[in-house]
């Protein structure tokens, strides 16, 4: 057995604040992802317009990895465009790019899965289409995908370790820090699995809560 | 008062309603009666254009509902329509079944909604059940709340599509005895219905569709004892 815990005890302050830029990385890119998902459910709807493009753009960020459209984006792009993003900047506009992709499918199918029926009622009553959206659509549909939203943002903390390839210094890159100062991997690693799952499992305990708030059984 | 003039409904290559004209009167109660697939749904939801006439006109008070579709809101309100199915809205309590509309397209506030959804949801007998949701309604209570949230607009007209085909026969006879009570009240009800009982003693006239038309258009007693059309006839008899 060669465990020892003493040599890596000094670095738990450093992976801890590697905790907190994590969870400002997922909640940020978790409030881009929801609002572009959001745009792109409505935009991507059948008959609209902007329909083909809004497919292009789910297509290419689910069919291809998260760590190649960040390298691709942070490292590729600016031979061309000559700009050289922030780090952060980089990382919130793929990830919130990749999620939202992710969550317009889940929100297209929240929102697919509302009866028509209510949908048709709320029209005989003269209700306008705006007041139909936000008040019978949106509300049952985020009710009824609730469960794949919050699976979506626990995938969301898990990937945000992506980034440490473009350097940002989240927990995953101090993990690798700690293990290249200390020459420990075991004692890290297992360090930061445990606190990337005590975090999953506080956001799974507030969606189950939000999940019971919503529901009218 | 409402009509449908030369109105003419296609889907595809399929003719469901083939230039069919109609006045209502106002304050009558009309039934609509006819084989599965005569077109009857289909005449009821051209009347608040949830179908869209191919061809044709639409006329409620002086507007032509096909080509004024600005005005198609504003006219809906005054037109109630009850389902098959209820179409409730499955995440609101009955109460806020009702007084969704009112705030939104009456613009009520929230105190003005409530009183009047309260008096018509008790008017339909349901007073106790004023924070219920759907789910936890019988089929016969769902109807109910459907009809106060039509009746809480104050419409001219109510459009009842087939409202007791999804109910068991007793609570069939709870929502027809709530229908009964708005005949004569100061609304012209227009009922899709298989209950022939009901229609004859409920409405005022009969029309009989056929196969994408209307065949006849009858005071209720004559349609009984003495139908014009031949398949009004077999119709009848085979009822019997
Ligand atoms: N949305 C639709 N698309 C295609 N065909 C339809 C649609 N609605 C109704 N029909 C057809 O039109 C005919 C008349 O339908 P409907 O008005 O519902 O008849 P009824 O209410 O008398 O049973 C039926 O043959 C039906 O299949
Ligand atoms: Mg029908």
């Amino acid at each position: 057995m060669n465990i020892n815990f003493e040599r890596v005890i000094p670095f738990i302050p450093l992976m801890l604040s590697g905790v907190l830029m994590t969870l400002q990385l997922a909640a940020l890119a978790a409030l881009g992802g929801s609002i572009l998902g959001f745009a792109f459910s409505l935009l991507g709807r059948k008959g609209s317009v902007f329909r083909p493009v809004i497919k292009a753009i789910v297509d290419f960020f689910r069919g291809t990895p998260l760590l190649i459209q960040l390298t691709f984006f942070h490292l590729g792009l600016p031979q061309i465009t000559g700009w050289v993003p922030d780090v952060m900047v980089s990382a919130l506009i793929v990830f919130s790019l990749n999620s939202g992709a992710y969550l317009s499918e889940v929100l297209r199918a929240g929102i697919e899965s509302i009866d028509k029926g209510q949908i048709e009622a709320a029209h005989a009553l003269g209700v306008e289409n705006w007041d139909i959206t936000w008040n019978i659509v949106v509300p049952q549909a985020l009710r009824n995908v609730l469960p794949a939203i919050m699976n979506e943002f626990i995938t969301l903390v898990k990937e945000t370790s992506v980034v440490s390839v473009i350097g940002v210094t989240e927990l995953m890159r101090r993990t690798q820090m700690t293990s290249s100062v200390t020459y420990r991997y075991f004692e890290p690693y297992l360090i930061t699995m445990i606190l990337y799952l005590v975090l999953n499992m506080i956001l799974s305990f507030f969606g189950k809560k939000l999940e019971r708030a919503l529901s009218y059984d | 008062m409402i009509s449908l003039l030369n109105v003419s409904k296609s889907f595809g290559d399929t003719v469901v309603l083939k230039n069919v004209t109609i006045e209502f009167e106002p304050e009558k109660t009309y039934a609509i009666i006819g084989s599965s697939g005569a077109g009857k749904s289909t005449l009821l939801r051209c009347i608040n254009l949830m179908e869209v006439p191919t061809t044709g006109s639409v006329i409620i008070d002086s507007v032509d509902l096909v080509k004024d579709r600005k005005q198609l809101n504003r006219v809906r309100e005054k037109i109630g329509m009850v389902f098959q199915n209820f179409n409730l809205f499955a995440h609101m309590s009955a109460l806020n079944n009702v007084t969704f509309a009112l705030r939104k397209v009456k613009k009520m506030n929230e105190a003005e909604a409530k009183d009047v959804a309260v008096k018509y949801l008790t008017e339909v007998g349901l007073q106790h059940r004023l924070d219920n949701y759907p789910h936890q309604l019988s089929g016969g209570e769902k109807q109910r709340v459907a009809i106060a949230r039509a009746l809480a607009m104050k419409p001219i007209a109510m459009l009842f599509d087939e409202p007791t085909s999804a109910l068991d026969p007793e609570m069939t006879q709870e929502v027809l005895k709530v229908i009964k009570n708005l005949n004569h009240i100061g609304m012209t009800n227009i009922i899709v219905t298989h209950e022939i009982k009901f229609a004859q003693e409920v409405a005022d006239y009969i029309i009989f569709m056929n196969q994408a038309e209307i065949l006849e258009v009858t005071e209720t007693k004559t349609f009984f004892s003495a139908p014009k059309s031949e398949r009004a006839k077999t119709f009848l008899a085979n009822m019997i």
